[in-house]
């Protein structure tokens, strides 16, 4: 069946949800792309989101395979324009017009009212991805993975992309069925 | 962010580089430079360019195109290309930014996937990737973490923050929702006060 219809709806409908960030439309990406759609399973949407975070550039480059498994090239081109365009448009027009609002007092409001809203979709993308990865019988191992990271995230100036690639040796070392 | 403000005030206005000879092409190179080698985080690598190396933007316009990039749907990243783009050369200047930015993330992710699909089930690889989604939430915890540092300010923002979480993760309301229920709400909190003009009607 042809998915590239589905595939440009979808994830133009999820682009407009990215306030904040990419784990902000999280929630509703696994609805879609898992439950609705069926284009990849749960843990695969996990693992392609995590890899992701190792790519350089926007970090939510793993959508490319997502359109990839569902629609070939195509659907990886489509997906992209889909997820970029819309909010690029939006952008755009907001770059144009925002000199002029300097002197709308609502614009600060909209900002300080959308910082801790977009905070909390990421937070809550986060637990959406959280439930998924410490499922199962090594919850306290990836949990312990994850309470690590954040805190010498906190504690140290260090390039998150290399704790990413420290998880995977660890996991190495320690999922591998014996 | 007072630090950044005081410091572009001690420098000169005359620092404001020559912006209008750059080129198209320049623009897309030095975005695709930042999409190829920006590892873990774009936002210190858009600074490292744009603003340190190139000058093409100055440390306050930076963070005033990085808030604005927050509030608005798409991401960081992309916005700020985007917003720079357009204030270097217009539409095109946009165009060029946007696609630089993407284009080496968008392959890797392309060929990433695709041996994924073909080798993502065999043990060592399910076990690596085990690992590698766990730090993630470690790194997404500590994004949120350092975000509320930086822009929550008072309790009643915590209260917003909570409530979106709920109304996501236990309610099931949705993020479109969400976004517009809890984002109405904190906005009218944030309602504009007129604390600088004195004697105005409320």
């Amino acid at each position: 069946m042809n998915q590239i219809p589905a595939l440009a709806r979808v994830f133009a409908y999820l682009s407009l949800l990215t306030v904040g960030g990419g784990m902000a439309a999280f929630p509703e990406m696994k609805e879609l792309t898992v439950e609705v759609h069926k284009w990849l399973t749960f843990p695969q949407l996990i693992h392609l989101y995590s890899v992701g975070q190792m790519a350089p550039g926007p970090n939510m480059m793993m959508i490319v395979s997502i359109g990839e498994w569902a629609g070939g090239m195509l659907g990886a081109i489509v997906v992209l324009l889909a997820f970029f365009g819309p909010t690029a448009l939006l952008a755009f027009i907001v770059a144009r017009g925002w000199k002029k609002l300097e002197k709308w007092p609502w614009r600060t409001s909209i900002q300080q009212g959308l910082a801790p809203v977009s905070i909390g979709l990421l937070l809550a993308g986060c637990f959406t991805m959280a439930k998924g990865v410490m499922s199962g019988p090594t919850h306290l191992e990836t949990g312990a993975i994850a309470v690590g990271v954040l805190l010498i995230l906190l504690k140290y100036k260090i390039n998150p992309a290399l704790l990413v690639l420290a998880g995977a040796v660890i996991g190495v070392l320690s999922f591998m069925p014996k | 962010m007072n630090d950044n403000a005081a410091k572009t005030a001690l420098q000169t206005a005359g620092a404001a580089p020559a912006i209008a000879d750059v080129s198209i092409g320049q623009i897309f190179l030095e975005f695709l430079i930042i999409g190829a080698t920006s590892f873990g985080g774009v936002v210190p690598y858009l600074r490292g360019s744009l603003v340190t190396k190139r000058h093409w933007v100055d440390d306050k316009e930076f963070v005033e195109m990085l808030s604005i990039s927050q509030s608005l749907p798409g991401l960081n990243a992309t916005n700020m290309a985007i917003l720079v783009g357009e204030k270097l050369r217009g539409a095109l200047g946009s165009l060029v930014a946007i696609i630089g930015i993407c284009l080496p993330g968008a392959v890797l992710m392309y060929i990433v996937g695709h041996f994924y699909r073909i080798h993502g089930d065999h043990v060592w690889i399910t076990a690596a990737l085990k690992g590698v989604a766990a730090a993630a939430v470690g790194l997404i915890l500590s994004t949120v973490v350092g975000l509320s540092e930086k822009s929550l300010a008072g309790k009643f923002d915590f209260v917003f923050m909570a409530l979106t979480v709920l109304a996501v993760n236990r309610l099931h309301l949705g993020v479109p929702r969400t976004l517009i229920g809890v984002g109405i709400l904190a906005i009218l909190f944030h309602y504009p006060r007129k604390e600088k003009k004195e004697g105005a009607a409320q």
